[in-house]
C-alpha cells in the first residue's frame, strides 16, 4: 500500500491534510519494518490482512466454481480437498482473527484510550512478525505438501494422510502466539493507559470488545497451540494420542480443538459487535441505547462462550447428558447476542442517520447476525442438529457469522475510519453500490447453502447428487456478486488513497475520542494530553437542553 | 401445510419414525428465526428512512432504555430458545434410546465404502442396507480407519463412526423405497463418494428376501471383502465356532454356571460392578473391549487371568462373538436385577477390560 501522501497540494477550503503525520514522519523501509509506532504496524496489519483476503477469496471461489456441476468440473478430488482447506485455514487463522483486533484494535484502540501507544509497541512488532512467519509456513506448507485435512485437522485422518502435516501446524501453532501476544498487550493498555477521566464505564464500546477478544485470546488460544502440536507430534513420532489402535482416543482431539474453536468464534465476531457499537452512535448521531447492557454483554459472551464447545460434538459419540448441558449453555450464548441487538436497533430510534455506506452494511449487519444467531440456535437444539451436522446448513450458519458479521464489520470499520487512517474520504456513491453487490450477493451465496443443508448436501463434498445442482448454481452465483462488490471496493480505495477528496480532522462529526486528533494522526497521536469529561457516545450539544426519553 | 413447508425448505421425504417430530420442530424454529431477522433488518431500514440526518451537526435525544424493556430483551429470546432446547432434547432423548426389540446390523465403515453384516445372519453386504419398514433397526456401527458418519438424510439421522469403539443409531422406517446414505465426516479424497442406500422393504418382501438370501449363502462363498470371506451363515453360529476354537469356553459358562470367568447366559445388557467401584452395562463395546484387554475393567470378584485376544481375532470374528454372547438368553430375559451375585466363581476369575 502505499503509504505516502503529498503534503497538502488540495489546500483551499476548509479540509486540511496535515502536512506532517504518522506516515510520512519517518521515511524508508526500515522505518517501517522496524516501527513501534502502533498505527504503522496496523497498516502493515492492514496490507497483510487484505493479501490474505484475497488469497482465502479466491481458493473460495475455486471451490464455488468446482460445485458448478455434480461431477469434476475444474479440479480434481484432491485438488479441491487442498481448496477448501487453504480457504478455511488461511480466511480463519490468517485473516478473520487477526483482522479487526490487529489493524482497527492497533490503529484505534490506543486512541480512543488516549494514548501515545499500546503498553508494549516491540511486542506489539513481534506479533506481527509472528503472524508473517507463520501464514508463511502454513501456506506453503499447504501449498507444497498439498494438506487435505480440513481447517479442523482431525485425527486420525489427519495423522494418517499421507500429506505433509506438521509444517502447517507449526504455521498455526505460531500464528496462535501472535493472537496471544496481541491480546496480552491489549489487556495491559487497556488497564493502564486510559486517559485521565477516563473510566471503565466511560471507554468506547469497541474497546470494551476488544477488551472481551482479549481475555478469549489469551485464555484459549494456548490450547489450539498444544493441540496442534499434539497431533504434529502424533505425525512425526507416532504417539498414539489420538490413535484407537494405540489406545488413543480421536474425540479427545475435538474436545481439545473446540475448547479453543468455539471461543475462537468470539475472538472473530466481537471486535466486529465493537465496530458496530460504535459505528451505529456514529452514523445516528446518538448516545448508545443501553451502553451497560452492551458492555457487559460482550463480557458474558467471553466467559459463556467457553462453556459451549461440545456443540460441535452432538453426533460425535459425547454421552447425551453432555449434548443436552451444552445445548442450554449455547443458548445463552444466544441470549447475550440478542441483548446487542435490541440496542443496536434501539440506538437507530430518533436518531439522526447519515446515509452512506456504512450504514448499509449496519442495516445488512442486523440482519445477518440475526439469521445467522438464530440459525446458530437452532444448530445448538440437539435434535435439529443430528440432520444438520456437518451439512451445508452448518456451513452457511458460520458463514453467515462469519461473513455477514464479521466481514461486515470488517467493512464498516473500513469506511468508517478510513479517513482516519488516511486522511481521505472514498466515494460515497461508489461505497453504496459496492455495499448493495455484497449485502446482496452474500445473501444470494448463502441462503441456497442453507437448503442445501436441509436436503442432505454433506459439507466437504466434491461430487454430489444431481438434485442439489440448482442450490449449488445459484450460490455460485451470489458469490460472483460478492466478488464484484469486492473488486469495486478495492478500486475506489485504492483510488482514494492516492486522489481521494482531503477528509479533515473529522469528517463524520463523531465523538469518538480517537477523531480528537488530526486525520491521519500525529506520529504521538495527541497534540496535547487529553482529559475525557464525558460520557462514551454523547452527541448531546454541550449546554443544550436534552430531551430524556425512556422506553 | 406440512408437506408446503417440506418442500419451501427443500427438505426430503419423511421416511422415518423420527422425521416428523424433528421437522415439526425445524418449522417452528425457523419460522421464528425468519420473522425475527426480517423484522429487524426492516426495522433498521425504517430508521433509515424516518431519521434520516436533516443537519451535519443535528442533536439528538437521550434515549435510554428502562428496566421493564431490559427484562423482556432477556425474556422474550431466553423464553424461545429455552422452550426449543426442552422440546428438542426430548426428542433426542427418544432417538438415541432404542427401543429393546431392535433388528441389529453391524456396520463397518472404512475409506470409502460401507459394509452391513446382519447380527440374525443374512447377506454380509457393501454399499446397501436391507431393512424391513415398521420395525425399529438399530446400526452398530465401528470404523477401520479414520472417522465416518453415516448419515441418511430421510430419516434424519446421523451418527459419526469411530475407530476404536462402537457407536450406535437406530430407526423405524416408515415407508418401503430406497434412501440415499452418506458419509458426513471428512475422511479424504473420495468423502464425497462414500455413499450407500437403505433399501426398506415391507415387512413381508423383507422376510422373504432374507429366506433367500441365507439360501443362496448356503451354497456360495460370500466375496464379502477382506476380512469377512470365511463369513457364512449365522453370525451367531459363527461366533459359537470361533469361541469353542480360541478356547473362551474353558473359562465361561453358557448355562448360568459359575466357572473362573463370568457365564454368557444372559450377559449382554447386563450391569456389572468392577473392581474399582464403577457400574457398567456389558454392552457391545464392553463386550469387544474385554476380548482386546481383559485386564482394562475386570468386574468385581474376578480376577484378571484372561489373556489377551489383540491380534488374535479379526473384527468381524469379535462381532461374531458378540453376537453369539448376546444370543444367550435365559427365558427370563432381561429385566432380572443383574446376576453377579450368583457367580462366587469357584476359583477366582475374571471378566474384564477397560474403559
Amino acid at each position: 500500500m502505499s503509504q505516502q501522501s503529498p503534503a497538502s497540494q488540495h489546500n483551499g477550503d476548509n479540509p486540511v491534510y496535515p502536512t506532517v503525520n504518522y506516515l510520512n514522519a519517518d521515511r524508508g523501509v526500515k522505518s517501517w519494518l522496524l516501527t513501534l509506532d502502533h498505527k504503522r504496524i496496523a497498516v502493515m496489519y492492514f496490507v497483510s490482512v487484505l493479501v490474505m483476503f484475497l488469497v482465502g477469496g479466491i481458493f473460495a471461489m475455486a471451490v464455488r466454481l468446482e460445485l458448478l456441476t455434480p461431477g469434476p468440473t475444474i479440479m480434481g478430488a484432491n485438488t479441491y480437498n487442498r481448496m477448501f482447506t487453504l480457504h478455511g485455514v488461511v480466511m480463519i487463522f490468517m485473516f478473520m482473527i487477526p483482522a479487526i483486533p490487529g489493524v482497527f484494535g492497533n490503529f484505534c484502540m490506543p486512541l480512543m484510550l488516549g494514548a501515545k501507544d499500546v503498553a508494549f509497541p516491540k511486542l506489539n512488532l513481534l506479533s506481527l512478525y509472528l503472524y508473517w512467519t507463520g501464514s508463511i509456513l502454513a501456506i506453503s506448507a499447504i501449498v507444497g505438501g498439498g494438506l487435505d485435512t480440513g481447517w479442523t485437522f482431525y485425527p486420525p485422518y489427519s495423522t494418517s494422510t499421507p500429506m505433509t502435516a506438521f509444517p502447517a501446524l507449526l504455521g498455526v501453532f505460531i500464528l496462535g502466539f501472535s493472537s496471544i501476544l496481541t491480546g496480552l498487550n491489549f489487556i495491559v493498555t487497556i488497564h493502564t493507559l486510559r486517559a485521565p477521566g477516563l473510566t471503565w464505564m466511560r471507554m468506547q464500546l469497541f474497546v470494551w470488545a476488544i477488551y472481551a477478544t482479549s481475555i478469549i485470546q489469551v485464555l484459549a488460544t494456548p490450547v489450539i497451540g498444544l493441540t496442534v502440536m499434539l497431533v504434529g507430534i502424533e505425525k512425526v513420532a507416532g504417539f498414539g494420542l489420538f490413535d484407537a489402535t494405540k489406545g488413543g482416543d480421536p474425540v479427545l482431539f475435538q474436545h481439545f480443538f473446540w475448547f479453543y474453536s468455539h471461543p475462537a468464534v468470539y475472538i472473530m465476531v466481537l471486535p466486529s459487535m465493537g465496530v458496530v457499537s460504535d459505528a451505529v452512535a456514529a452514523f445516528a448521531r446518538k448516545n448508545v441505547f443501553g451502553y451497560k447492557m452492551i458492555a457487559y454483554s460482550s463480557l458474558g459472551i467471553a466467559f459463556v462462550g467457553f462453556f459451549a464447545w461440545g456443540h460441535h460434538m452432538f453426533v460425535s459419540g459425547q454421552s447425551p447428558f453432555d449434548n443436552g448441558a451444552f445445548a442450554v449453555i449455547s443458548m445463552f450464548v444466544g441470549v447475550f447476542t440478542a441483548i446487542k441487538v435490541f440496542n443496536w436497533v434501539g440506538t437507530l430510534y430518533r436518531g439522526a442517520i447519515l446515509v452512506s455506506a456504512p450504514f448499509l452494511y449496519i442495516c445488512g449487519f442486523l440482519f445477518f447476525v440475526v439469521f445467522g444467531g438464530m440459525t446458530g440456535i437452532a444448530v445448538a437444539t440437539v435434535s435439529l442438529d443430528v440432520h444438520w451436522h456437518d451439512t451445508y446448513f452448518v456451513v452457511a450458519h458460520f458463514h453467515f457469522i462469519m461473513v455477514g458479521a464479521v466481514i461486515m464489520g470488517f467493512l464498516i470499520a473500513i469506511h468508517y475510519w478510513f479517513p482516519k487512517m488516511f486522511g481521505r474520504k472514498y466515494h460515497e456513491g461508489w461505497g453504496m453500490v459496492a455495499a448493495s453487490f455484497i449485502i446482496l450477493g452474500f445473501i444470494a451465496t448463502f441462503i441456497p447453502q442453507f437448503l442445501a443443508g436441509n436436503a442432505g448436501m454433506p459439507r466437504r463434498y466434491y461430487m454430489y447428487p444431481e438434485r442439489f445442482q440448482a442450490l449449488n448454481v445459484a450460490s455460485t452465483a451470489g458469490a460472483s456478486l460478492l466478488a464484484i462488490g469486492f473488486v469495486i471496493i478495492a478500486i475506489y480505495l485504492i483510488y482514494a488513497l492516492l486522489r481521494g477528496e482531503i477528509a479533515g480532522d473529522n469528517p463524520w462529526n463523531s465523538k469518538g475520542i480517537e477523531w480528537l486528533t488530526t486525520s491521519p494522526p500525529d506520529k504521538h497521536n495527541f497534540p496535547k494530553p487529553i482529559v475525557v469529561t464525558q460520557d462514551p457516545h454523547s452527541y448531546q450539544q454541550p449546554g443544550e437542553e436534552v430531551e430524556h426519553v425512556v422506553i | 401445510m406440512r408437506e408446503l413447508m417440506r418442500q419451501l425448505l427443500w427438505l426430503p421425504p419423511q421416511a422415518s419414525t423420527f422425521a416428523w417430530p424433528v421437522d415439526r420442530l425445524h418449522y417452528f424454529v425457523i419460522t421464528v428465526t425468519m420473522v425475527a431477522s426480517i423484522l429487524t433488518g426492516l426495522l433498521a431500514f425504517y430508521f433509515f428512512f424516518k431519521y434520516r440526518a436533516r443537519r451535519a451537526d443535528q442533536s439528538t435525544p437521550l434515549v435510554l432504555p428502562s428496566v421493564k424493556f431490559e427484562i423482556a430483551v432477556i425474556g422474550v429470546p431466553l423464553f424461545f430458545f429455552l422452550l426449543w432446547f426442552v422440546q428438542g432434547f426430548q426428542d433426542y432423548i427418544w432417538y438415541t434410546t432404542p427401543p429393546k426389540n431392535t433388528m441389529d446390523v453391524y456396520v463397518m465403515a472404512k475409506k470409502w465404502m460401507w459394509k452391513f453384516a446382519y447380527a440374525e445372519g443374512g447377506p454380509n453386504a457393501i454399499g446397501t442396507l436391507h431393512v424391513p419398514a415398521n420395525r425399529p433397526v438399530r446400526l452398530l456401527m465401528t470404523s477401520r480407519d479414520v472417522l465416518h458418519s453415516f448419515y441418511v438424510p430421510d430419516f434424519r439421522i446421523k451418527q459419526d463412526v469411530l475407530p476404536g469403539r462402537y457407536t450406535e443409531t437406530w430407526f423405524e422406517a416408515t415407508k418401503p423405497g430406497r434412501y440415499q446414505i452418506f458419509c458426513a465426516e471428512y475422511c479424504g479424497t473420495w468423502h464425497s463418494q462414500m455413499w450407500g442406500e437403505v433399501v426398506v422393504m415391507s415387512g413381508q418382501d423383507f422376510d422373504t428376501w432374507m429366506v433367500e438370501q441365507k439360501a443362496g449363502l448356503a451354497e456360495r462363498v460370500d466375496t464379502g471383502g477382506d476380512d469377512g470371506g470365511n463369513m457364512r451363515g449365522s453370525i451367531v453360529e459363527y461366533g459359537k465356532k470361533i469361541a469353542m476354537s480360541e478356547g473362551c469356553l474353558r473359562c465361561h459358562s453358557l448355562d448360568g454356571q459359575p466357572h473362573i470367568g463370568p457365564t454368557w447366559l444372559d450377559l449382554y445388557q447386563r450391569r456389572e460392578t468392577l473392581e474399582n467401584g464403577e457400574s457398567i452395562i456389558a454392552d457391545e463395546a464392553y463386550l469387544t473391549d474385554s476380548m482386546i484387554d481383559p485386564r482394562g475393567k475386570v468386574v468385581k470378584g474376578f480376577k484378571p487371568v484372561m489373556p489377551t485376544y489383540k491380534g488374535r481375532l479379526a473384527a468381524p470374528e469379535a462381532a461374531a462373538l458378540v453376537e453369539f454372547i448376546k444370543s444367550l438368553r435365559s427365558t427370563s430375559l432381561e429385566n432380572l436385577p443383574s446376576k453377579e451375585a450368583t457367580y462366587e466363581p469357584a476359583k477366582p476369575s475374571q471378566p474384564t477390560q477397560r474403559r
